[in-house]
């Protein structure tokens, strides 16, 4: 299995769950259907024409129906993003494989799993709403409710001992580390930029090599470059994860960032930046230390709120090995990696883990917070959207690509902050995939549909979709694909002392021949030619034999034959050894001779000669021995 | 470092860092300008040591350059006297030839020499007898010479033969010589050297040998057959001839080359008979499928077309030129269709066709992105055939290159003032914007060809620079307000894009502003104004982000940008309303902070301007509030002048307070002499010589102003003042310079070491001196018993050693008494010291002693010695 990601967009259809009570929140009206029927009214609230689930936030599984998980054997995992529904995988459905990632994909998605666990526990609600998942009134609700998908397999969040068993199946591994599936195949992860500790994945037997391409990135930011070279030559590479808005540059949304944040301060505003713990976070501090100077803003307070704020921070300073070059020389130095620790020793950015306690206390206005869930649904964000949105000098500026900012922002309306939307989507765009696959050249690629062509509200960009030749090939949810390659050879490993004993044989110019007579071992899927066993000898006594000793039974060996039969000159040597009546017939694989008198037919095909004739086994050896004679021997 | 006497001499400059420099000038001036025409004594006497060193093949000259400062020398001074009386006074020279050719093995750098130099007397016909009477001519041009031994390989030698030639072609004994000698044979083998240098001068001289053949054959023979041109214009004549029609492409090109410098520089009547005779192998060269030669015929008939010879629209010139339009390649033909619209004589026909090649290429992009029939397109009929344009677009490597040269091509056209065809603006203005549409991905495609170029144009910023440029261009015409509506929408896009570079987002800049200040000065801009009040708003909403960019080009082309717009459109009430409800102004009040110098640099200039609004708009009730500063915008600006560490800032205040004194800002109004007083004192301590000169230049403003004030300044209009009115008012005026340490400051840059600021000083120092020591003052001083006489060389010293330590910024604050100027003194100190001598010593260059002919004679035989030396040593 390839990654198992959690859709969490299934979030936005659930109201936000306040860390304070919400006046606002608890006096949305129910929803009441168009007949004036108000059974619903108490698990959706309506807010701005929109219609909300007022429950616990519930995130849609990965495919659970096609396939039995429990017969999965092996989850390859890229990225961090790329594991939050491993507790529901490992947990829930009989899976006994193993997980293979990299140390810090396993550390900060511990962290990404450990701080949403928080922001839903910590706000326990006694209501579960169930009603509305009902096929028959799902029908009756409004867009988006109405077309939401397998809304009966939407489960609530896991908890922190299924995170910490689900965790326990990982087993570690590092880039270029080269690790035998069963003797079937090899999997090895490669740096894929995108983030730390984040894979690429190649897996190959002797002959195939199939390539997963999922979040990859070539741009320089903190995490170690990507690993081109080792894609090369592969039979197919399956690509996914490319960047999820190709439009935005994301050099210029990080100067957006920058400078909507800077006018807002200045303007007496506070920035909130709903994100997760780790990833672009680190490289936004790193652009702003160098801003804050430049823009006037060294008084302006920083906050990092998160559960796991603390630690998200110290775990990116100590991966070095992980770390783009620049960032590992100045490991060396010593110096931290990341400029994140200067802010913090001086005091411009804190951290806290929630908006209790220390927080409190040190709360200054202007400032800008960092802080989750992006999805605005849980997490220290919602009580900031209550705070801060009733003033329009305040800015939400959204970073993370994954939510439409727009339906986050809907259960806030109406709204008076400002809102900005800087998507930072460092994965590669489709002019980057075209320069990649050029590179890389595989056979075939097989891609997600969407990326083969133009968004659909932008159908005219023919620029935003895979062009490669031959086209790649695409698949759809729940489709089965037959990947176009055949395993069509084994290798074959050859015991030193078996191979010491063949006598090759040159049959043309450079090429030898030899016969080997040995014992095809096969155990985890590798084979191993061992020289046969010596002929069994005679027992010395009349002891009955012992079961272990049983040896396979070894017939004499019979010759391989080779070389293609001359019809005239078969013919002769017949009527020469007193067949007579000789018939050659024609046939499509080869010939028939028929010797009439004989009442004997030989088939000659191209791999099989016949004999047919009846119950004279002298006459059949005779002719066979005929037949041999213009045949070479082995 | 005063302490160096004058030597009794006032004349000399009392300038201690220039001094040294000045001493210098007076005693190298004498001899300069002697040697400069005639051989000087101390030249002759060094010239044989010189000709002996470089015909000593062990003597290596090592710098080259020595030899071709050598070389100029002598061609100057062959211009000014006899070349034959200067061989005959210097024998050594001929010597030298001489034993060069002579040499078993001499150095390709002292034969190349040799063969110039020979070429420079032989220029001269008498020089050029004696110098054949001695066969030195045949030794070193004939094929005895440099061409049949082994250094003919090396390029240097190859090229001083052909400069020498070219040299030695000014009379018709060297053409003879020339031919008979098997010369021009060499000439047209070296048209096509491996080495660029040789074989470009070989073409010139070609083009110099017709020319000078030809330059006695004005009249138009009636039969071009029997014609009786020169032997060796008909030896070339036949070469061009022939390599026009042989297949070689280089020598096609080479031929074609050399014809565009013939006529380019020629324009006499015999070239229409050589083009009668060439048209026809030319004209079959367009014929051919694909073109070759496209871009050197381009060239050539550009060259033609810009002759007056053929400027007659009967001239068969025009059919090649239609038919080099209509075959060429539409990359190669645009700067012939260009070439031929800025023509002032040309067939009206060629340019209709010429500006259809041109238009070409955006009539495809428009129709791409547009459904049949919704526009009728920008051409009637197609010159070409379309399918080659838009072969060319749909491909990645020729698309950009073709639109951008197409669209520079018709921004060129924008700017002609007088535009001979009638230009269809408005569908170009459409496709120009399609283009930028196309570039950011707003374009919808409405054909195959469409989507190509799409995905070419995505993001290709050559293209959007391009089609910017033009873009404000087209400002200048009238268009309609839908036209309007989608220039401002597509300005817009590119300003507010995150991903628009900074070089594209500062051409955006600058077309914006090219509109906004087109539509205010058009007569129909009252019609325009909801419209354009609207794209300020947006406009200021973009810049207020771009202010705050995290780069700094982004924020400096902002400000840029801001400071023109302000300048232009400040007369506008409107445009104020805008600006000033938006964050603009506090925002680039905070950029007077920014960490960048250029940045810093850049707000200056903007709060420069901004500050004439601020005082208009601070009058009005409810601006106040939000932008008032605890400390004015004229001390932030003397802070920065007094105190960045940066010297772009600095410069861009004291060109603010030049603009704010010219213009008559309010600020400076209040106290215009306080006001210059502490800004030159503050640039007194500057150690950067630009702000120093800009002190100067406002030291100049202020005192014109002053003495124009009074009606004392020199010009013709002003009403005369009678002899005791302009006595009072001088003295006002000395007193008012004196009390702002006009002096001090004019002296101290006087001795400053960068000679730019002292030059300057002086140049107003001498201007005062003319408006204030007239002979009256003068009469006055000497009456009132202040002659320098009287007061002696030690008093003058004194008081200019108490101005220049006075004007240094003093921190006990006694500086007004240490250094206030008594008029009377200033006046004397004015007439004192040799000021129009100063002026002169300034304004020779330092190096004009080393420039001298015998300093470089020395030279070369200093550099031998040292190498003679270094061998001892080595030894």
């Amino acid at each position: 299995m390839l990654d198992c990601g959690l859709d969490m967009t299934s979030t936005l259809n659930f109201l936000p769950l306040p860390l304070v009570q919400s006046p606002r929140l608890s006096k949305l009206p129910g929803w009441v259907l168009k007949d004036g029927n108000t059974f619903l009214d108490k698990e959706l609230k309506e807010c701005s024409g929109h219609v909300f689930v007022d429950s616990v936030p519930e995130f849609c599984l990965p495919e659970t129906e096609l396939l039995d998980l429990s017969t999965v054997d092996v989850i390859l995992i890229s990225n961090y993003h790329c594991m939050m529904a491993l507790p529901y995988i490992t947990e829930y459905t009989g899976f006994t494989g193993t997980v293979y990632a990299t140390e810090p994909t396993v550390q900060i998605g511990r962290l990404l799993m450990e701080e949403l666990v928080n922001f839903i526990e910590r706000v326990p609600k006694a209501q579960s709403a169930s009603l509305w998942k009902n096929k028959e009134v799902q029908r009756l609700l409004p867009a988006p409710l109405k077309d939401a998908v397998e809304v009966s397999t939407w489960r609530r969040c896991y908890t922190m001992p299924e995170v910490n068993s689900a965790l326990s199946k990982i087993q570690l591994v590092g880039y270029s580390q080269k690790i035998e599936l069963f003797g079937a195949v090899q999997v090895t992860p490669l740096s894929s930029g995108y983030a730390l500790g984040s894979s690429n994945w190649i897996i190959q037997s002797h002959y195939e090599k199939v390539s997963y391409v999922s979040g990859s990135s070539l741009l320089t930011t903190h995490p170690q470059a990507m690993d081109q070279a080792s894609l090369k030559n592969s039979d197919v590479l399956i690509l996914t994860g490319l960047t999820q808005i190709p439009t935005a540059n994301p050099d210029g949304m990080v100067g957006e960032f920058c400078s909507n944040l800077a006018m807002t301060v200045r303007n007496g505003g506070n920035v909130l930046v709903p994100c997760y713990p780790s990833g672009v976070i680190y490289d936004l501090l790193e652009c702003l230390y160098q801003y804050i100077d430049s823009a006037g803003l060294s008084n302006v307070p920083f906050y990092f709120i998160s559960p796991v704020a603390n630690s998200s921070l110290e775990f990116s300073q100590i991966f070095a090995e992980w770390l783009c070059h620049n960032k590992q020389t100045k490991v060396y130095l010593p110096e931290p990696p990341f400029p994140h620790a200067e802010l913090i020793q001086t005091n411009k950015l804190k951290h806290y883990p929630s908006i209790h306690g220390d927080f409190s206390n040190d709360f200054k206005q202007p400032c800008v917070v960092f802080t989750g869930h992006p999805s605005l649904r849980f997490g220290d964000v919602v009580h900031f959207m209550e705070l801060w949105g009733k003033s329009s000098l305040n800015t939400v500026i959204f970073t993370e690509p994954d939510f439409s900012y727009l339906e986050a922002l809907a259960p806030y309306q109406p709204l008076a902050m400002k809102c900005v939307y800087c998507p930072i989507d460092t994965r590669l765009n489709f002019i980057q995939v075209s320069k990649l696959l050029k590179e890389v050249q595989p056979l075939h690629v097989v891609c997600p549909e969407q990326y083969t062509q133009p968004p659909p509200t932008q159908s005219h960009r023919t620029d935003l979709m895979i062009d490669c030749q031959p086209p790649a090939m695409s698949y759809r949810r729940a489709e089965v694909l037959t990947l176009p390659f055949k395993r069509r050879y084994e290798k074959i490993e050859i015991m030193p002392e078996l191979a010491d004993s063949l006598v090759p044989l040159e049959i043309k110019p450079g090429i030898s021949l030899a016969t080997v007579s040995a014992v095809l071992h096969t155990k985890d899927n590798k084979h191993v030619l061992q020289p046969p066993p010596k002929p069994a000898q005679p027992p010395a006594s009349k002891k009955r034999k012992r079961v272990s000793d049983d040896a396979p039974e070894c017939k004499p060996l019979k010759p391989l034959l080779s070389g293609s039969i001359p019809m005239d000159q078969f013919v002769q040597t017949l009527e020469k050894h007193g067949f007579s009546d000789v018939k050659v017939e024609d046939t499509a694989k080869g010939h028939i001779v028929l010797l009439q008198e004989a009442e004997t037919l030989i088939q000659i095909e191209e791999d099989s000669t016949h004999i047919i004739c009846d119950n004279d086994e002298t006459l059949r050896v005779k002719l066979r021995d005929l037949v041999l004679k213009f045949l070479q021997k082995f | 470092m005063w302490r160096e006497p004058w030597g009794g001499r006032l004349s000399s400059p009392p300038v201690p860092g220039a001094k040294a420099r000045t001493a210098g000038l007076r005693g190298a001036c004498g001899s300069a300008k002697k040697t400069r025409c005639i051989m000087d004594r101390e030249c002759s006497q060094l010239l044989p040591s010189v000709c002996a060193v470089l015909a000593d093949s062990r003597q290596l000259v090592a710098d080259d350059t020595f030899l071709e400062k050598f070389l100029d020398w002598f061609k100057t001074l062959t211009e000014t006297e006899s070349s034959l009386l200067l061989l005959q006074e210097n024998p050594c020279l001929t010597e030298l030839i001489t034993c060069v050719l002579k040499l078993k093995d001499p150095s390709s750098s002292t034969l190349s020499f040799i063969l110039r130099l020979t070429g420079i007397f032989a220029a001269s016909e008498s020089c050029f007898q004696y110098l054949q009477q001695r066969e030195l001519l045949i030794s070193l041009f004939g094929e005895v010479g440099p061409l049949s031994s082994a250094l003919w390989e090396e390029a240097s030698v190859r090229s001083g033969w052909v400069q020498g030639v070219h040299s030695m072609v000014q009379h018709q004994s060297a053409l003879h010589f020339l031919c008979s000698c098997g010369a021009i044979e060499v000439i047209f083998t070296l048209q096509g050297d491996p080495s660029l240098f040789v074989a470009s001068a070989a073409n010139q001289l070609l083009v110099h040998m017709l020319t000078f053949s030809l330059q006695s054959f004005q009249t138009k023979p009636e039969n071009i057959k029997d014609c009786d041109w020169p032997i060796c214009a008909q030896k070339l004549i036949v070469h061009i001839e022939e390599s026009l029609k042989s297949n070689s492409a280089s020598r096609i090109k080479q031929s074609l080359k050399l014809l565009t410098s013939v006529f380019g520089c020629c324009h006499d009547l015999w070239t229409e008979v050589l083009w009668s005779r060439l048209s026809e192998p030319i004209v079959y060269l367009l014929e051919e499928e694909p073109v070759h030669a496209g871009h050197s015929l381009v060239d050539l008939f550009l060259s033609m077309a810009r002759s007056p010879v053929f400027s007659c629209p009967e001239c068969s010139l025009w059919t090649s030129v239609t038919c080099a339009l209509e075959h060429l390649n539409p990359a190669q033909v645009g700067r012939l269709a260009v070439g031929v619209l800025k023509l002032q004589e040309c067939p009206q026909a060629v340019k209709i066709q010429a500006l259809s090649v041109l238009l070409q290429p955006m009539d495809c992009v428009l129709k791409a992105a547009s459904q049949p029939l919704e526009y009728p397109g920008l051409l009637n009929r197609s010159v070409n055939d379309s399918a080659t344009v838009e072969t060319l677009l749909s491909c990645r490597s020729s698309c950009a290159s073709l639109l951008c040269q197409t669209l520079t091509h018709l921004e060129e056209l924008q700017y002609l003032t007088c535009l001979p065809v009638d230009l269809p603006h408005i569908p170009l203005l459409q496709s120009v914007v399609t283009i930028l549409q196309f570039c950011i991905g707003l374009a919808t495609p409405a054909s195959c060809l469409g989507n190509k170029i799409s995905r070419i144009l995505i993001g290709c910023f050559r293209v959007q620079r391009s089609a910017l440029d033009i873009l404000g261009a087209l400002s200048h015409w009238e268009s309609p307000s839908v036209f309007i509506g989608s220039v401002f929408d597509i300005l817009l896009a590119y300003l507010k894009s995150p991903d628009t570079s900074p070089t594209v987002l500062k051409k955006s800049f600058q077309a914006t502003l090219k509109w906004l200040v087109s539509l205010s000065e058009a007569p129909s801009s009252k019609d325009h104004w909801q419209q354009t009040e609207q794209f300020l708003q947006d406009l200021f909403l973009v810049l207020q982000k771009r202010l705050c960019s995290p780069y700094w080009e982004v924020r400096d082309s902002a400000l840029e940008f801001l400071t023109l717009l302000v300048k232009h459109l400040r007369e506008k009430e409107g445009f104020r309303q805008v600006l000033f409800s938006s964050e603009v102004p506090k925002l680039t009040e905070d950029l007077l902070e920014d960490p960048e110098s250029y940045v810093r640099a850049s707000a200056v200039t903007a709060m420069g301007q901004l500050s004439f609004l601020t005082h208009l708009i601070s009058k009005k009730p409810g601006v106040e509030n939000g932008n008032v500063k605890e400390k004015s915008i004229v001390a932030q600006l003397k802070e920065i002048l007094s105190t960045d560490s940066e010297g772009f800032p600095r410069r861009a205040v004291i060109s603010v307070f030049i603009d704010w004194l010219r213009e008559g800002h309010p600020d400076v109004l209040k106290d215009t002499e306080q006001f210059v007083s502490s800004v030159l004192q503050a640039v007194n301590s500057d150690l950067d010589w630009e702000v120093k000169a800009g002190g100067l230049e406002l030291a100049e403003v202020f005192s014109a102003q002053l003495l124009g004030r009074l009606g004392l300044a020199a010009c013709p209009y002003a009403a005369v003042l009678s002899s005791a009115t302009r006595s009072t008012h001088l003295s006002e005026s000395l007193q008012i310079f004196c009390q702002v340490k006009l002096f001090e400051f004019l002296f101290g840059a006087l001795c400053d070491c960068d000679r730019p600021v002292a030059q300057k000083a002086c140049d107003i120092l001498i201007a005062l001196k003319a408006e204030l020591c007239d002979e009256s003052s003068l009469k006055e001083g000497t009456s009132a018993g202040l002659s320098t006489e009287a007061r002696g060389i030690a008093w003058l010293e004194e008081t200019l050693r108490r101005w220049s330590s006075c004007a240094k910024p003093c921190p006990r604050g006694d500086a007004d008494e240490a250094g206030s100027q008594d008029p009377n003194g200033v006046l004397l100190v004015l007439r004192t010291v040799d000021l129009e001598g100063l002026h002169r010593s300034l304004n020779r260059s330092s190096d004009h002693i080393e420039k001298s002919p015998q300093s470089l004679l020395q030279d070369i035989l200093a550099t031998v010695g040292t190498l003679e030396e270094n061998e001892a040593d080595c030894y």
